[in-house]
């Protein structure tokens, strides 16, 4: 549930749904963004749920703060298990010349590579939110021995289709971006298409996700 | 080849088409995007009789020079900007919130912004381009929108499929003003800086920096300082929100920022005052000044009827 709305700005609510980031709260946030979505308000321009937070941006020519807040605070929040999760499997070629900072993981985690990709392609990992660039998956939750830090001095470029590790998550640069996530190999799968209009990205939030290795052979005659 | 075409002599600096922006898909990465300044964008597309949200040209800093192949257009330039139109035997220094007519050979040479970033050209007619989620607006960082999800290029060509008909010549009375002080209300993390933080941002001068685009504006100025965290679990954006990371030099979000952030939000500009923000250039000085909420909304009310007031001159 929510705890707490507050504005952001003058044209945004700022949903609360509680300190902790787990698939729990982050399911309610997606409950919420899914149900609100069906309603079709015209006044809402755009709808950002992440970990444990859900931001409404609207158009402050259609209403305001106080009057969205209480369309929000009696809507019907559907708690039926109506969340499908698609279980999506995506290829990772981890060649050395994509593992980008394999050599930093293993010292910062002390655990060698094969251990760091065994731990890696056992897991189940669970969508939280996309964002940041379009179509990029925050994908959930490495274990706590696999946990760490961002780069010190972020990249300029990444890679388009890194496949990368910071604290509990593991994400995808759907395309080359500033970053400073552990990179740790790269994906020929294409995660956002923007000629599809419907559903450009490939990974949304509630999906279930499964990295599977590849070798560079593989890799390089990869056809979708 | 149609038959009513720019030619793009000179790209500029970074021009790209804009329209209004989409809706309803920062859940999926992709901002809003749409012109910076909305009301500069606005007053060019009525000026010469277009529909609301059709594309218009907007450039920064230096524009592009275009010539022209076809039958008689209309065209209008909103912002501070200084150009000139070239014909046959004349060169005619162009003046802004004015719709002019050009020619076959014409050549229109959108020379710079005058102490402001954006500037819009507004075409009379439909402007034959690549929507995307019912939007034309260029995101280069995405590679969505209208030129393929480029800023132009020197010598692509801009193809008119439809003039409109209408040429009457219409002029406005509008002045561009600078402010230094923009509202804001305060972020959603307000409290994560010193007390002596909290008094920079508010009263202190920033300068913004070289590193400020269409994703966002840096500012430069006095550290402000965190006493809670420098990182937050990241989440959602929206434009105008003011975001500090652990260096202390504030982040202003623009039109086509990030959807997603994991620094502390210090403040919000007002809906009011983002196009004001958005024409500070490299430079300018900057200060931050707190509203509540309802003043926030009742300038809102006040920056809307002043653009429904100047449409109405021109209408």
């Amino acid at each position: 549930m929510i705890k707490n709305i507050l504005n952001l700005g003058d044209a945004a609510l700022y949903c609360d749904f509680g300190k902790d980031v787990n698939r729990e709260t982050n399911t309610q946030v997606i409950r919420y963004f899914k149900s609100i979505q069906k309603e079709n308000i015209v006044s809402i321009n755009n709808l950002s749920p992440s970990y444990n937070k859900l931001i409404i941006s609207f158009d402050l020519k259609k209403t305001n703060f106080k009057d969205l807040k209480k369309l929000i605070e009696n809507l019907n929040i559907t708690n039926e298990d109506d969340l499908e999760n698609k279980k999506i499997e995506v290829p990772v070629c981890c060649d050395e010349n994509f593992a980008l900072d394999i050599v930093r993981l293993e010292n910062k985690l002390n655990l060698k590579r094969e251990k760091i990709y065994e731990n890696f392609f056992s897991k189940e990992f669970f969508c939280y939110m996309t964002g940041f660039i379009a179509g990029m998956p925050f994908l959930g939750d490495l274990s706590k021995n696999m946990r760490a830090n961002r780069l010190e001095t972020p990249r300029v470029r990444v890679p388009k289709g890194s496949v990368a590790l910071t604290e509990q998550f593991a994400n995808i640069y759907t395309f080359e971006s500033p970053g400073g996530w552990n990179v740790i190999g790269n994906s020929p799968l294409r995660i956002f298409d923007s000629s599809k209009e419907e559903s450009p990205n490939l990974i949304n939030p509630g999906d279930i996700v499964l990295f599977k290795e590849i070798s560079k052979n593989q890799y390089e005659n990869f056809n979708e | 080849m149609s038959k009513n075409y720019f030619q793009v002599i000179r790209a500029g600096i970074n021009t790209t088409f804009q329209d209004e922006g989409r809706k309803n898909l920062y859940h999926v990465g992709i901002p809003f995007s749409g012109a910076m300044d909305k009301r500069n964008y606005l007053l060019s597309n009525k000026l010469v009789g277009n529909k609301i949200n059709s594309p218009a040209l907007e450039f920064a800093y230096q524009g592009p020079l275009l010539k022209y192949f076809g039958n008689k257009i209309n065209i209008a330039i909103t912002g501070d900007v200084n150009f000139r139109i070239k014909k046959k035997d004349i060169t005619i220094d162009g003046n802004c919130y004015q719709s002019l007519n050009l020619e076959d050979g014409d050549e229109l040479d959108i020379l710079s912004t005058n102490k402001s970033v954006y500037g819009y050209l507004a075409i009379g007619g439909q402007i034959d381009l690549k929507y995307q989620w019912s939007s034309c607006s260029t995101n280069t960082k995405a590679i969505i929108g209208a030129n393929d999800g480029k800023k132009f290029k020197n010598e692509q060509v801009i193809n008119i499929s439809q003039l409109n008909n209408h040429l009457v010549e219409k002029k406005l009375n509008y002045l561009n003003t600078k402010i230094e002080n923009i509202r804001i209300i305060k972020g959603t993390n307000f409290d994560y800086f010193s007390d002596k933080g909290k008094k920079i941002f508010l009263e202190k001068e920033f300068i913004v920096s070289k590193l400020t685009d269409r994703m966002g504006m840096r500012l430069e100025g006095p550290k402000i300082e965190n006493i809670i965290d420098t990182n937050i679990k990241s989440e959602g954006l929206i434009k105008g929100v003011i975001q500090v990371p652990a260096d202390g030099n504030p982040i202003v979000m623009l039109s086509d920022h990030g959807t997603i952030g994991g620094y502390p939000k210090i403040g919000v500009v007002i809906s009011a005052d983002y196009d004001k923000l958005v024409q500070l250039s490299p430079g300018s000085k900057i200060k931050f000044k707190q509203v509540d909420l309802s003043s926030a909304e009742n300038l809102f009310k006040l920056y809307d009827l002043e653009t429904q007031n100047l449409i109405s001159q021109i209408e």
